[in-house]
């Protein structure tokens, strides 16, 4: 399949969600193709459809205080926290054409993930029956997508550097008492967020545009 | 009228859980509009109307987990 990548940097939540939004229905009208959104947002919390509240761990005074805003929005999953320090990719696809199977979307995304990992000497896997990319135990990348009319949103955010893991002890993550793990922690070195976008959108590219299977 | 049914959403998915329902029991509703928005594993998706008419019946409350295949919803042309 053929996408475009819009690269929105660093950016607010409410303003990718919205983007995501349009572009949907642009692509359900017919007036626009698929876009995979790369970016970075700045610190938030988002609450999935299967979210209970009591996953967040602080009051909401303490996320004021600490500028953390708080989303229900309608991807899957429970609850989640994103901050500057992870890649985040969006891919507004049309499915329409393609392999209509939802968990089949998932194990892709997944596999886009574990390829970029592998780059950085990081060994990973999955876990049956718990979506999202995992390393030494913990979780390095969470997904979490909505597919309205077969045209996906949301998508998954990567831990990239090891300062930006601190905050996730707000809440329980994906509703489950697990700890989370940044590329820069299993690596071993320092690695800028930014400088893991080019390899991202190429991982992208070879899953979705070479080998994803149509109908 | 017209049998709302959960449709395959892949290999391996059974089931699906509803987290919304967009048209209340005797409203009106069009073809290809959001009636009832499901969940399963990361992913949330809604099913459109199959056809234009009124909800006559909603036969699983939000929060309920439905089979592949089974019927949730009636609507009355």
């Amino acid at each position: 399949m053929q996408f475009q990548v819009v690269d929105l940097g660093l950016v607010d939540f409410r303003a990718a969600w919205q983007y995501q939004k349009d572009i949907s229905r642009s692509i359900r009208d017919d007036k626009a193709e698929s876009v995979l959104i790369v970016c970075r947002h700045y610190p938030v919390i988002t609450l999935g459809r299967q979210a209970d509240k009591r996953n967040i761990v602080v009051g909401l005074p303490e996320l004021k205080r600490l500028g953390i805003e708080v989303y229900e929005i309608e991807r899957g999953g429970d609850v989640t926290y994103h901050g500057p320090g992870q890649i985040i990719a969006y891919p507004v696809f049309d499915l329409g054409g393609l392999k209509r199977d939802i968990r089949f979307f998932l194990r892709r995304l997944e596999d886009v993930g574990i390829d970029l990992l592998a780059d950085f000497g990081v060994d990973t896997c999955r876990l049956p029956g718990l979506t999202g990319i995992w390393c030494q135990g913990r979780k390095i990348a969470s997904i979490g997508i909505a597919v309205r009319n077969w045209i996906s949103f949301h998508g998954m955010s990567i831990n990239i550097e090891n300062d930006d893991l601190t905050n996730f002890s707000l809440i329980n993550p994906c509703g489950m008492n697990i700890g989370m793990i940044s590329i820069e922690a299993a690596a071993g070195r320092r690695i800028i967020t930014d400088d893991v976008k080019d390899n991202l959108v190429a991982k992208f590219k070879r899953v979705f545009g070479e080998v994803y299977e149509y109908d | 009228m017209t049998e709302v049914i959960l449709p395959g959403l892949g290999e391996g998915i059974k089931k699906a859980v509803i987290s919304y329902w967009f048209v209340k029991e005797g409203d009106k509703i069009d073809k290809d509009n959001d009636l009832v928005e499901l969940a399963t594993d990361k992913a949330a998706f809604n099913l459109p109307a199959p056809c234009s008419g009124a909800l006559s019946k909603i036969l699983f409350k939000e929060g309920d987990t439905v089979d592949i295949g089974e019927v949730l919803a009636l609507i009355q042309e």
